[in-house]
Order: structure tokens, then C-alpha cells, then sequence
């Protein structure tokens, strides 16, 4: 199970999610999806291909617009905003500085020609950092942060590991001090290994920076070593949500059942 | 209300919706409760649902009906109807699980791991980190091997840095299913040791114990658990 936060059950939401919906023309993605998501708790979103939980992600993250419902997001004034009706400097906001998107793929979200040092440095300098020796300096100590060796710094990311171009994604989206990280599939593409590597330094940043994250996953154990709560979607909607490990180990749904007795034992 | 942990009429089925729905009720009627300094030990057969009641008391399993009271920050909070924020916020703050499994993160040192509850609550590494020293060194686990990730340890090894990381902290509530399993009778003792001083320190605890011996040694109370047997 995730280290738990300080999670207090008297402060207030930071995304609240009012029966979102999105339908390609007669297809349905996602339907009725309402949830409350609080700082520094981590939630899971699971569900096989086609569960809509992907679509579901990109309509939390204001990627794309919802065909019913709403998501709010607590700004650092402290209200709560409808995401539709913000602002273009509101939203740019909250793109290069309050949130953090990590891909499945890392070259989507990075530049894959230009240094490292240089793809956490555009962070700080979209907004406002200008001095070259501070830049440099905090891009070097993310980048211990993330393992990744110092002497690395001034290479291009097409040059790294699949591991290492992950971690230097999440070095990117931290940078500035997001209070919330989307991440889809962020283990997917890598060895057993470099997973499992990657979920631990996954796990002690976001209970070091008390980050809020929404991780999308379909892998069960991502979630049980990451999140707090999980949300288990079936055919575009959420058909069962709770405490983490009580929804693995005491599953009540046939669908979640059946996801939970799939694993196999290593 | 006095009581650290007070259940009523708690009652849990499991239904198996991929063998047909079939229903399986594991426990009904659990009532009783546990007072501050005290150690309840649930007694019964295998299978009489034991462990399905801590795990219950932890939240980990949901109750289909009645009251799980729990004294949290000087409130009572029903877990059984409580969300999911609250229950975390209870295990950050009143009750800790000593599992018969450690399940623990790849890659991270045993001595870490030990530390780990400790940093959750806002104690400095390098406290937490001698104060799990001193707990692995209590319970003989030599020091050479406090970098190395505990999943390259013996049965009984894991087990006592399970013990070490349940009985760090200082929460008022513990739950300890077969703390003493696979431990030779040096360790049992250091273990038993451990639960007097909890005694002493007020905190209320539920085991599950199937050691005749340990179980007269540390329960101050037995309940038996077949009284809640969910007739099928």
C-alpha cells in the first residue's frame, strides 16, 4: 500500500469531478463519473483497453471537453473554478506550473533533440526563470533526483534508456512544483526491473512533495504500491471505487473479481 | 464511551460472483470491545474468521452491517461507514496491523523499511532510522543486514522486521495476527516483552494468537470467536 499522506478529512477538495460524460457521436466513452479528489491523495484509475479510462484521464486534465458534466479545480487563490470557463493565461497556468502530465511515452513528453539539462530547464523558463546558473543548478538536482547521472546532463534524450527517459519526464513535469500529476500508463513500456525502480522513486517523490496524483493504470500492483484510492471502470463508467487495498483484497464487484483473480503469482 | 475499539453486530459475507454468486458468510453478530492497555485475543478454529475480523477493524475488509467504533483524535468514528480519506487518516493516527506477511516495497533497506511509519508521522529520518536500529537490534536482527532489502530474508527474518515496523510507532490501537508464528522461542519472548510494554503505554490491542503458551502470557481477555459463526 501507498505511505499514507497527511491526508485530514476537514480540508477542502483540490479537483472535483460532477457527473462528467463524453460521447464520440453514439459511442459512449465515459458516462456519469463524480468523484473528489484532495492534496497529496493518490487515486487509481483501472480498467482493461476500452474501459474509458484514458478518455476519462484527458477530460480531468481539461485535454479535452466534456459532452455533460464538469470538473473544478481548487486555484491557488483558493476557489474553485469550472475548468471550461477559465482563462488562456489561467489555463497556461496551470499546464507549465500547478499540474504535471506524465506519458505512457516518453517522447511525448519531452523534446527527444535537446539535453536533458535543457527539457527540465524550459519548465522553469515558461515561467519566468531567466538566469542561466540557477536554471542549471536545479536542473542538475532534479536530475540527481530522478538517478539519472549528472555527466548526462548536456545529452539528448533519444540517447537514454527507456527508464531513464521516464524518469527524466517526471523530472520535467516536477520542476516547477505541480500540486497535481496525471500519469497514464507511466510503468508501461518498461522491463519488470526498471518498473519496479521506477515505482519507488514514483512512490517517495509524490509522499515527499505531498503531491495529489490521478494514475492511470492497468496494472493492479501499480496501483496498490502508488495510490490511496481506486477507482475500477467497466464500458466507460465507474462500477466500483474505495480504499485501495479493500477494493483488491475485498472486491465486490463481478468485473473487479475477476481483474483481481486474473494476476498471476510471480 | 471509554473503549479504544467497541464493534456491534458487525457482520461480513463474501459472495463469489465468478464461482455463480455462491455466498459465504464468514462472521455475524461480532460484538465486544477493547479497552486502553488491554489485549483481547480472538480465539477459534481455522477458517472461524479470525483474521477476517482484523482485518475488518484495520478497514481493509468491508462490513456489510453494523458498527465498528474506533477512537480517533478523541472522536469516535465509525469505520464501517466511514470514507476512504478517514480510514487512512486512522491508520496514519490511531491503529496499526502487524500482518503474518511482510509486503513490502522492491529495492527499499530493511532498516527503511522499519523506519518508514515513523517518517509517515513527521519524525526525522535520522531519528526514525535509530530508532528502528535499536528495535531490529532488540529483536536480533544483526546489523549487516539492516541495508538489504528485506525480501532476501528467512521466513522468521521477515517476520521480526514485520514486528519492527508494526511496533515502531506510538498508535493507540494494535492489531497483531500471529505475531509470534515463525519465531524460535528467544524471539517469542523479546516479542511478548514487546506487547507488555504496549500494555503500558495504554494502547489497546486485538491479536490472533494459536500458541497456547503466548496466548497465556499476553491476554488480559479471550474472546471466542465461534460465537459469531455465520451459520450457511
Amino acid at each position: 500500500m501507498a505511505e499514507l499522506q497527511d491526508v485530514t478529512p476537514d480540508d477542502q477538495p483540490l479537483l472535483v469531478a460532477e457527473h462528467l460524460g463524453k460521447n464520440y457521436g453514439r459511442l459512449t466513452a465515459c458516462r456519469d463519473v463524480s468523484f473528489a479528489l484532495y492534496p497529496g491523495e493518490v487515486l487509481a484509475i483501472v480498467g482493461e483497453s476500452g474501459s474509458g479510462k484514458s478518455t476519462l484521464l484527458q477530460l480531468l486534465s481539461a485535454q479535452l471537453a466534456p459532452s455533460a458534466g464538469r470538473v473544478s479545480y481548487r486555484m491557488r487563490d483558493g476557489v474553485l473554478r469550472d475548468l471550461a470557463a477559465l482563462g488562456e493565461a489561467e489555463r497556461r497556468f496551470l499546464f507549465r506550473t500547478d499540474w504535471g502530465y506524465v506519458h505512457q511515452d516518453p517522447a511525448q513528453g519531452l523534446r527527444m533533440a535537446v539535453s536533458a539539462g535543457a527539457n527540465v530547464g524550459e519548465r522553469l523558463m515558461a515561467v519566468g526563470w531567466n538566469h542561466y546558473g540557477r536554471i542549471r543548478d536545479t536542473a542538475s538536482s532534479w536530475l540527481e533526483r530522478v538517478e539519472i547521472d549528472i555527466a548526462r546532463i548536456d545529452d539528448a534524450p533519444r540517447t537514454y534508456s527507456g527508464g531513464m527517459r521516464q524518469r527524466l519526464q517526471i523530472a520535467r513535469n516536477l520542476v516547477t512544483e505541480p500540486r497535481l500529476v496525471f500519469m497514464d500508463e507511466p510503468t508501461g513500456g518498461l522491463d519488470v526491473s526498471v518498473q519496479a525502480r521506477l515505482l519507488d522513486l514514483m512512490r517517495n517523490l509524490v509522499s515527499e512533495l505531498g503531491l495529489a496524483a490521478i494514475v492511470v493504470t492497468h496494472d493492479l500492483a501499480v496501483a496498490r504500491l502508488l495510490s490511496h484510492r481506486v477507482m475500477v471502470m467497466k464500458g466507460g463508467r465507474v462500477i466500483e471505487t474505495g480504499l485501495t487495498d479493500q477494493v483488491l483484497d475485498d472486491p465486490r464487484e463481478p468485473y473487479t473479481q475477476l481483474l483481481v483473480s486474473s494476476i498471476l503469482p510471480a | 464511551m471509554t473503549a479504544m475499539i467497541d464493534i456491534t453486530n458487525a457482520e461480513k459475507t463474501f459472495t463469489m460472483h465468478l464461482q455463480g454468486g455462491v455466498e459465504l458468510p464468514v462472521v455475524r453478530g461480532v460484538s465486544f470491545h477493547v479497552d486502553p492497555g488491554e489485549c483481547v485475543v480472538l480465539s477459534g478454529p481455522s477458517g472461524a474468521g479470525k483474521s477476517s475480523i482484523l482485518k475488518m477493524i484495520f478497514g481493509n475488509y468491508r462490513c456489510d452491517s453494523g458498527r465498528i467504533g474506533i477512537r480517533h483524535r478523541g472522536a469516535v468514528i465509525d469505520l464501517a461507514t466511514a470514507e476512504p480519506r478517514e480510514v487512512l487518516s486512522v491508520r496514519r493516527s490511531t491503529i496499526g496491523y502487524v500482518s503474518q506477511f511482510l509486503r513490502a516495497v522492491p529495492r527499499v533497506a530493511t532498516i527503511d523499511v522499519v523506519a518508514e511509519p515513523l517518517i509517515a508521522n513527521g519524525t526525522t529520518r535520522a531519528e526514525a532510522r535509530d530508532k528502528a536500529g535499536a528495535l531490529l537490534r532488540r529483536l536480533n536482527i544483526p546489523e549487516r543486514l539492516w541495508a538489504l532489502p528485506p525480501s532476501t530474508f528467512s521466513g522468521g527474518e521477515q517476520q521480526r522486521v514485520n514486528i519492527a515496523h508494526g511496533f515502531i510507532s506510538d498508535l493507540p490501537i494494535l492489531l497483531l495476527d500471529e505475531p509470534t508464528a515463525s519465531l524460535d522461542a528467544s524471539n517469542r519472548a523479546v516479542v511478548v516483552e514487546l506487547i507488555e510494554e504496549k500494555k503500558r503505554q495504554g494502547v489497546a490491542m486485538v491479536a490472533i494468537v494459536h500458541d497456547d503458551e503466548i496466548r497465556h502470557l499476553i491476554a488480559d481477555r479471550i474472546v471466542d470467536v465461534t460465537s459469531f459463526a455465520a451459520a450457511a
